[in-house]
């Protein structure tokens, strides 16, 4: 813990962004599995639950599952750091300030950060308690030996519109955290370039609006149906 | 011009400040802000009142001691010059101006509206220089040097050391101005050969002095009076790095 203190203020924005890229990395493959979830195509159920399936119980995965905790929690505890610092770093605040001119939700990534990980809570004790038998899977039909029965949980919660709602909303909230997020990591990871840094934001913003909206066709899904 | 103005006054470093308000009128367009805290201290003067205390040297834009928050934006509301340099045509007639002292950790306020900017200089001498004595200025070209450093050496070494990216920035980081430092070094050839040993110790130096974290806001970009691009920052993350990675462990 100490050691982590310890870190210069460059070196914790490297380890961060590079958890953080790592977590951008994943969220993509957390898509692809939950669209499933959505009638695509006519065995949409048996693609999730394969998918499901691989993703529970891969000993290869099992390993990236703890390399994607280490990121969370690396990525969450230096988030906190790094902002109880920058408050600490100016003890007296001005009478008017921010006028300045800088991008909208760089000024907000410790608000849109904490909503996340509230969010991220919840998700945990929905599913992933299930899965390590923390909490009571509740019975679905195709809840086969071994394996829970997520196609039905995840129907279960879309199936209640405050929940879809609330979903909605916090996927908004963290494609505005990956809007600054996506750029900001490559910068604090020194790789600027007058060829390659203009493509960089331009996939960081299509990035933090086209993700977000994959998980919000979801619920908007059951909200319509 | 009427104005109102709301400004800050701190006795001394230990006394507890407040906003004053200040009423002036007939200040011409053309007074530079400066000149309009200079006619407002004339008159506070008149009234065998303590002027109010700022900091200002060379008036040209080019000392960097000028000092001000101007509606919550430093060296007010004009772009890419500092206080000094913005005229009172920036604001409109009857307006409310609030001036305040740059706000951060490491820049205690002295009197008013002056602060210490020390931590600037304490960060050059960590490391901010080469050891040697380079000489004067070299034939052309005895010394090889892309034109392209050499152009971004000389954007670098524009800055003035004023801080105001300390003062924009919500972190009150100093990443703008010590990325400048080590770009202006780092760049050419008398500076690349300290230029890990550099950039290491002027970061510590830049933690230690309770500076805070850059989260790449550009505040600090959009608000320098010289224009020191974000680039810098980019490259001394990139060089800090390489210096970590690479380098051999320092020893003193």
């Amino acid at each position: 813990m100490a050691k982590l203190l310890h870190y210069s203020s460059l070196t914790k924005k490297f380890i961060m962004a590079i958890a953080g890229l790592f977590l951008a990395t994943f969220l993509i493959v957390h898509l692809v599995i939950n669209l499933f979830i959505l009638p695509l195509t006519g065995n949409h159920v048996e693609i999730f639950e394969i998918a499901v399936h691989f993703m529970t119980s891969n000993p290869l995965i099992k390993v990236f599952e703890i390399v994607l905790f280490g990121g969370f929690i690396i990525h969450i505890l230096y988030g906190l750091i790094v902002q109880i610092q920058n408050w600490l770093a100016r003890p007296v605040r001005y009478k008017k300030e921010g006028y300045s001119h800088t991008s909208f939700f760089s000024k907000y990534m410790i608000h849109t950060g904490i909503i996340i990980l509230i969010f991220l809570v919840i998700h945990f004790i929905n599913f992933y308690f299930v899965k390590l038998g923390l909490t009571e899977a509740p019975e679905g039909p195709m809840a086969v030996a071994g394996d829970h029965d997520f196609y039905h949980m995840a129907v279960n919660l879309f199936s209640n519109t405050w929940y879809s709602v609330l979903y909605i909303v916090i996927i908004i909230i963290l494609g505005f955290h990956l809007n600054h997020a996506f750029q900001s990591a490559f910068q604090s990871l020194g790789l600027n370039h007058s060829k390659y840094t203009p493509f960089i934001k331009a996939v960081g913003t299509i990035y933090s609006i086209v993700i977000p909206l994959g998980f919000i066709t979801i619920p908007v899904y059951f909200l319509i149906s | 011009m009427d104005l109102t103005l709301k400004i800050w006054r701190q006795e001394n470093a230990k006394a507890r400040g407040k906003f004053e308000t200040y009423k002036v009128k007939g200040i011409p367009e053309d007074a530079s802000f400066l000149e309009m805290l200079d006619i407002l201290n004339e008159s506070i003067v008149d009234r065998v009142q303590l002027p109010i205390a700022f900091d200002h040297d060379c008036r040209e834009g080019i000392c960097g001691m000028c000092s001000l928050y101007i509606n919550g934006r430093p060296h007010g509301p004009d772009e890419g010059i500092t206080v000094c340099q913005m005229h009172m045509r920036n604001f409109k007639d009857g307006s409310t101006i609030v001036i305040e002292p740059w706000r951060a950790r490491p820049f205690p306020v002295i009197k008013d509206l002056m602060v210490d900017r020390t931590a600037l200089d304490t960060i050059i001498q960590a490391g901010g220089y080469v050891s040697v004595r380079t000489g004067g200025v070299p034939d052309a070209n005895s010394i090889p040097i892309k034109k392209e450093s050499a152009d971004l050496a000389m954007d670098a070494a524009s800055c003035i050391g004023c801080g105001a990216c300390v003062a924009t920035c919500k972190n009150a980081s100093a990443m703008l101005f010590v990325s400048a430092k080590v770009s202006q070094m780092g760049l050419l050839p008398q500076g690349k050969i300290e230029a890990s040993r550099r950039v290491q110790k002027m970061v510590s130096k830049m933690d230690e002095l309770g500076f805070g974290n850059c989260t790449n806001t550009y505040a600090c970009e959009a608000e320098c009076p010289k224009e020191i691009k974000v680039t810098n920052i980019a490259r001394m993350n990139r060089h800090f790095l390489g210096a970590k990675l690479g380098a051999q462990k320092m020893s003193g």
